[in-house]
């Protein structure tokens, strides 16, 4: 599935719910999906900074596209951190530093995009669109 | 005078205000307290009709505007009953007034192997410049430990004053912990050494009588902000001799006496510490949340914040598998907790949704998160304002918060 349809999927998935406390359920059930990180890079290397909860973030190449794992020790961050891995895992490092995530405005959690939230939904993009930049780096110079 | 609680309300605009369509539950107080109509019209009016800059006008508005300046010190002073109104200078808040006396007195006084007390409970404002200092001294810093409950042992406390030992700096109340710490027995020990004590009085401030002359202290530190006035503005205390004997922290406009281009003689306290355009706004508004407080009773308000921490504390118990942080015996309106092992951040981000502003998280105080090993905690801080009511509907919250991640 190209990206664009899989934020379409989400933003139809949230498109059910009319309050706050459904979508809030919806994403814990979500962060209980996330493809987990190893264990041995629950490190500060893999932490994201700026995140009130704690957050480990893995990526690694294979096949041209890029495949993250996570994990959070917040629910709710967990939640949204799998949220963004199914739209950018998979994809290739070109169409993850282009990505547009205005998705995130339209199923509700428009609050979340703030720079000082601190649950660093900013942060977590900024390092994924990171780690694309890496890859790329890397294979330019192979 | 009665306490009344319905046109306390009325007087603060914001709690007016709904979030997510609901009214706002303002409980994060701590960190900063809402404002009076008054204060927020004295700023009004200062821009309005009085705007100059103070000290160096012969205009009158000038003038008037320094009598304003001076007269709001000298009701600030009388306020905490500082000895002389001189020896109360205008800062940008606690934070600075801590890193004024770390650099100006405590690199004077500070020698190689001396010892700088600090608590285990400081808010990180009144740890890091002292670390800092004592880095760059080679100086030790010295952490007094405190119960599990959140009080601090005198005599281990006592022990700890040595003659290396050359400043301590104290919290008045904790930010997380909400102890009310025996600062005037433990300035009393210190004094004893010719000690001098520095108090945080950050959470102090309008929540509880603060008295300079009966404290004894050395230098006392505060917020107009954590006290009904505007961001922005705060306070040092400084005893006279210290004041003295300290260098200008920052140097430039009004605080200097003579000037050629090659010396500088300094002004006379305070003005030798408070170089620039000072923040006149803030520091009538904060002279404005003052008057308020006296006018509706320190003594109404410290009672009625503790009725509520005593209503607060009950409540949250009833709850199974809450626990509270920070039980000392003497405790100001500050209520940190955790729900299960429910993470502070999803607790708050759902609490948030009922309209109610609580803190998440470390609270600047990473030191005593790592004491109870957590990452946090939710910290609910009560003022004047806020209500059994409202308690009632942040119980409401954590019961959701409970059935969502429970």
């Amino acid at each position: 599935m190209s990206m664009e349809e899989i934020q379409e999927q989400i933003i139809t998935e949230f498109s059910y719910f009319d309050d706050w406390l459904d979508r809030y359920n919806h994403l814990i059930e979500m962060g209980k999906s996330v493809p987990l990180i190893n264990e041995k890079y629950k490190t500060k290397n893999y932490l994201i900074g700026g995140c009130q909860s704690r957050v480990w973030l893995h990526a690694a190449m294979k096949d041209g596209v890029i495949i993250f794992s996570a994990d959070s020790d917040a629910v709710i961050t967990k939640g949204i951190v799998n949220l963004l891995i199914r739209v950018f895992s998979g994809q290739t490092p070109d169409t993850i530093i282009d990505a547009d995530i205005s998705f995130i405005d339209e199923i509700g959690l428009k609050e979340h995009l703030s720079p000082t939230r601190s649950n660093g939904l900013m942060s977590m993009i900024k390092q994924m669109k990171l780690y694309a930049l890496a890859f790329k780096t890397k294979s330019a110079n192979q | 005078m009665t306490f009344d609680i319905n046109k306390i309300r009325s007087d603060f605009p914001i709690l007016q205000r709904k979030i997510y369509d609901k009214p706002l539950i303002y409980l994060d107080n701590a960190a900063t307290t809402q404002k009076p109509q008054i204060v927020i019209d004295r700023i009004t009016d200062y821009y309005t009709y009085e705007n100059a800059n103070i000290h160096r006008g012969v205009h009158y508005l000038s003038q008037i505007d320094t009598t304003a300046f001076e007269n709001a010190r000298e009701y600030i002073a009388r306020f905490i009953n500082a000895p002389k109104k001189e020896e109360v200078i205008f800062t940008k808040g606690t934070t600075e007034s801590i890193n004024l006396v770390a650099a100006s007195f405590g690199r004077k006084i500070l020698n190689k192997d001396d010892e700088v007390l600090v608590t285990a409970m400081e808010h990180h404002s009144n740890l890091v410049p002292w670390q800092m200092l004592c880095y760059e001294k080679e100086a030790r810093l010295k952490v007094i430990p405190y119960s599990d409950k959140g009080e601090i042992n005198l005599s281990t406390y006592q022990m700890m004053l040595g003659d290396k030992t050359k400043i301590v700096a104290l919290p008045h109340i904790s930010n997380t912990l909400g102890s009310i710490n025996p600062v005037k027995e433990m300035i009393r020990m210190a004094h004893e050494k010719n000690i001098p004590v520095l108090i945080d009085g950050a959470q102090a401030l309008s929540h509880l009588k603060v008295d300079i002359a009966d404290l004894d202290c050395d230098f006392y530190c505060c917020s107009g902000h954590k006290a009904y006035g505007p961001m922005g503005v705060g306070i040092l205390y400084g005893k006279t001799e210290h004041l003295n004997f300290m260098d200008p922290y920052q140097t430039g406009g009004e605080m200097v006496e003579h000037v050629t281009l090659y010396e500088t003689s300094f002004n006379e306290i305070p003005f030798k510490f408070e170089a620039g355009t000072p923040n006149v706004e803030a520091v009538l508004g904060m002279e404005a949340a003052l008057h308020y407080v006296e006018e509706t009773g320190l003594d109404e308000i410290t009672a009625h914040e503790k009725n509520l921490l005593v209503y607060g504390t009950k409540k949250l118990q009833q709850i199974k598998g809450v626990q509270i942080y920070g039980k000392a015996a003497e405790k100001a309106g500050i209520l940190s907790f955790l729900i299960d092992d429910i993470h502070s951040f999803d607790a708050g981000t759902i609490i948030d949704k009922f309209g109610i502003a609580i803190r998440t998280g470390h609270h600047c105080a990473q030191p005593v998160m790592n004491k109870f090993g957590i990452p946090g905690t939710v910290r609910a801080s009560f003022a004047m304002y806020n209500t059994r009511e409202e308690i009632d509907k942040l119980v409401e919250a954590i019961l959701q918060v409970k059935k969502m991640f429970g």
